[in-house]
């Protein structure tokens, strides 16, 4: 199972982007394989939309689980349509990897 | 003057189908006009009378007051007696609704999340696998906490942007305008020596 986690950097050591819609970059991760893959977001400076372009670029790489501190009011209905789980998480100290590594530990 | 607007009512479980026909009839299944059932009255009947909650619990989940759902499932309890009765086809559409799923908390990683396989319960939590998961529902005691995790307002472009019925942000706005404009008011009765 995929799994995108919204992140501040490129690499698994950045802190956990705290928005969603408005984040630098998702981090995807696959459980089966252990892979992980950088996006940029390109939405991240788009002065309306943001929240549903990232949804469409998440949920075209067939991720399942969204793990990010919050979702905008727009955003939670559309990925509740597309049966994709959203995990809030208001921790931002909280590095990519140590998330990563709890959904490795389950 | 218009009338207020519709507070959105939140659907947690969307309908499985997207209507019902009648067979057994005089008629061809699906002739003559349909019934529309909203997805709110749907919603209503699925709360009220398949999970058996009553009219205020319902009312709490679809974030609406009580006798707003008191009418939505009145409305409701005629369309289907009237598809009933009358034979008619049944389908669900329409309706100001937004679709939410139920919320859960983990203690262990004090993460929230929903909850999209809407069959199956909820066991562990997604993110750590802890069992010490509890539904984290909208009752009137948890509903100011549920705000505040919810809240879009830090999200710039939720900003002003909610839907309509939503806590009063556009009334508020409105009560601004008159403020400034009473102020602007006052500066300038000040400016021609007129004191109120």
């Amino acid at each position: 199972m995929k799994t995108a986690i919204t992140s501040t950097g490129e690499t698994p050591d950045s802190k956990l982007d705290q928005r969603f819609g408005r984040c630098a970059w998702f981090i995807i991760y696959d459980r089966e394989t252990g892979a992980t893959e950088a996006v940029a977001n390109p939405g991240r400076e788009a002065l309306e939309g943001a929240g549903p372009a990232a949804v469409q670029l998440v949920a075209s790489k067939g991720v399942r689980q969204i793990v990010s501190g919050e979702f905008g009011i727009k955003i939670k209905s559309l990925v509740d349509s597309l049966g994709i789980q959203m995990i809030i998480l208001k921790e931002s100290e909280k590095t990519v990897r140590e998330v990563m590594d709890l959904l490795k530990n389950q | 003057m218009s009338p207020r607007p519709k507070r959105p009512r939140k659907v947690s479980n969307p309908p499985p189908i997207a209507g019902m026909k009648p067979y057994g009839g005089n008629e061809p299944a699906g002739d003559g006009d349909p019934v529309f059932l909203e997805y709110e009255e749907y919603e209503a009947i699925r709360l009220c009378d398949h999970e058996g909650l009553n009219h205020v619990q319902a009312s709490f989940l679809m974030n609406v007051s009580r006798p707003t759902l008191t009418r939505i499932y009145a409305s409701a309890r005629q369309k289907v007696a009237e598809a009933l009765v009358v034979g008619k086809q049944l389908i669900i559409e329409g309706g100001k609704v937004y679709f939410d799923s139920e919320w859960h908390h983990c203690a262990a990683c004090r993460c929230y999340f929903n909850h999209p396989e809407k069959q199956q319960a909820v066991e562990a939590c997604p993110l750590c696998g802890s069992r010490a998961v509890s539904p984290f529902d909208a009752h009137p005691d948890s509903l100011g906490q549920e705000e505040a995790v919810d809240s879009p307002d830090d999200e710039p472009e939720n900003r002003g942007r909610r839907p309509c019925g939503e806590p009063g942000r556009p009334r508020r706005r409105q009560r601004r305008i008159r403020q400034q404009k009473q102020v602007r008011d006052e500066d300038s009765n000040h400016q021609y020596g007129r004191d109120s």
